[in-house]
């Protein structure tokens, strides 16, 4: 007769926890520090990925305009890793760089270098010739040209891209967690074994909110560095 | 290097390809459960985006549903899928894989149809084609590389989001790869990792080919500049995506 309730109801406080909601308050308010370090590293994965695979995809867009016969090469090989799932791709990586940071990055430029050619490509290529033409005639070259002629032309396209890439960056690196460095994929991991319905919702949410924020800082950045372009977009 | 290659010996092993978890099973789970993920997928979205590029509207839904699809975690929404009551079912990787499926279709649909040339559509209507024929006869073929482009895109993330399945102990070749990771073998995990890679480029291989042969217009648009390679690409417009 003495176990036919359960005998323990007397030591629990009801609250959201007790109860697995999947909104909780309380969640946020006794786990915060967990929370703070994962969207911290979940941050700085995402920045590090996007701008080492900026300028490594800055180098490979430049090359392949130099070098017409590697611009098929680099633009299948780019492609082909796009293909690659994430899973498997942090799995090949293990044995070059381990249970790491290193690994969750690498990879993450690896995906990056697609979008992130591509658009830089087309933005360069979408640069008049005749603007070009006049700007060698004033004397303009090499890294000169690129740089105060190409690259700002290029500009809107390459925004495009970067923002494609980034939010697709910060989603990306929840795979991070079979490493035990996801961010944000550590918590969902973590509350997807534990069953822990707060942790699981609340980390997917800040993932998305994250990516919605990168987005719109980048579509302030780019306002801002185009200001040429405000009256028509507005 | 050597990490590789013990996973090159440990594909190669035939032992471990036969049983229920064995690569085999794996390898047809992981096709038959991306098939029906990309039909139920294409039977929802091409509907949509055909018409709505037909009609030349709901252009904002149609763009932003690619960009929301891409800043939600695929991982995320298997989490939360799991722990509803769906649980462990086939559904629980199918849905996922399905909701991940459909911005590409849907989008690319859209545009494909919203870039079909104006005159020849006021051609057609000119004379005197109706609705549904103007759809069929002109702006369907005409948006075909397109559309294809986005199922080919909806495919090659399907094949590897269902590798993803396995952190919820679901169907497909991840759980080989999971499986390594649980025991600490690692020839088992790369093994693992070069089947899926593997699976992914051929499929990506058979729907590059399945878009260039469907498309009625191929002879004609073999003179264009764009590569055939970028319409299997995510669509970035810059003027869409920043007019939002």
């Amino acid at each position: 007769m003495a176990l036919s309730g359960p005998v323990h109801t007397a030591t629990l406080t009801d609250n959201c926890l007790v109860r697995n909601d999947w909104v909780c308050g309380e969640y946020l308010r006794t786990r915060r520090d967990d929370i703070t370090d994962a969207l911290v590293q979940h941050v700085t994965i995402t920045v590090i990925s996007v701008v080492i695979g900026f300028v490594v995809a800055l180098v490979l867009a430049v090359v392949a305009r130099r070098v017409r016969w590697l611009r098929g090469a680099i633009l299948g090989t780019s492609t082909a890793l796009y293909t690659l799932p994430s899973l498997a791709m942090f799995s090949l990586l293990l044995p070059f760089t381990g249970i790491s940071t290193s690994t969750v990055v690498v990879g993450l430029v690896l995906y990056s270098l697609t979008i992130l050619v591509r658009g830089i490509l087309t933005g360069l290529d979408a640069v008049p010739a005749d603007v070009r033409e006049a700007a060698v005639g004033m004397g303009y070259d090499g890294l000169r040209l690129l740089r105060q002629v190409e690259l700002p032309l290029a500009m809107p396209s390459i925004f495009a891209a970067l923002r494609v890439a980034t939010v697709s960056t910060v989603a990306l690196t929840t795979i991070g967690m079979i490493v035990n460095h996801g961010g944000l994929g550590n918590l969902i991991n973590r509350g997807l074994s534990s069953n822990f319905h707060a942790e699981v919702l609340t980390a997917s949410v800040l993932c998305v909110v994250l990516a919605l924020i990168a987005d719109a800082l980048l579509l302030g950045l780019q306002r801002w560095l185009t200001p040429w372009r405000r009256t028509v977009t507005a | 290097m050597n990490g590789l290659l013990d996973g090159l010996t440990w594909l190669l092993d035939a032992e471990n390809w036969a049983g229920p978890t064995g690569v085999g099973a794996r390898l047809v789970e992981h096709v038959w459960i991306s098939a029906v993920s990309v039909l139920l997928a294409c039977l929802i979205a091409l509907p949509i985006g055909l018409w709505l590029g037909h009609l030349g509207r709901g252009g904002t839904l149609a763009i932003n549903i690619s960009n929301v699809g891409r800043a939600v975690p695929t991982f995320a929404i298997l989490a939360l899928l799991y722990m509803t009551p769906l649980g462990l079912s086939y559904w629980t990787t199918i849905i996922a894989l399905v909701l991940f499926g459909i911005p590409p279709i849907l989008t690319n649909a859209y545009v494909g149809m919203r870039e079909v040339d104006r005159d020849a559509v006021e051609a057609a209507r000119g004379m005197g084609m109706s609705g549904p024929q103007l759809l069929r006869g002109v702006e369907l073929p005409l948006a075909i590389p397109l559309i294809m482009g986005g199922i080919r895109l909806a495919t090659v993330q399907i094949v590897a989001t269902a590798t993803l399945a396995a952190v919820i102990s679901g169907p497909g070749l991840g759980r080989i790869i999971t499986s390594g990771f649980g025991r600490q073998d690692v020839p088992e995990l790369i093994g693992g990792a070069i089947i899926v890679c593997l699976l992914a480029l051929v499929v990506e291989g058979l729907m590059a080919w399945l878009q260039r042969a469907v498309d009625p217009m191929r002879r004609a648009r073999r003179r264009r500049s764009r590569p055939d390679r970028d319409r299997g690409m995510p669509l970035v417009q810059d003027e869409v995506v920043s007019g939002a």
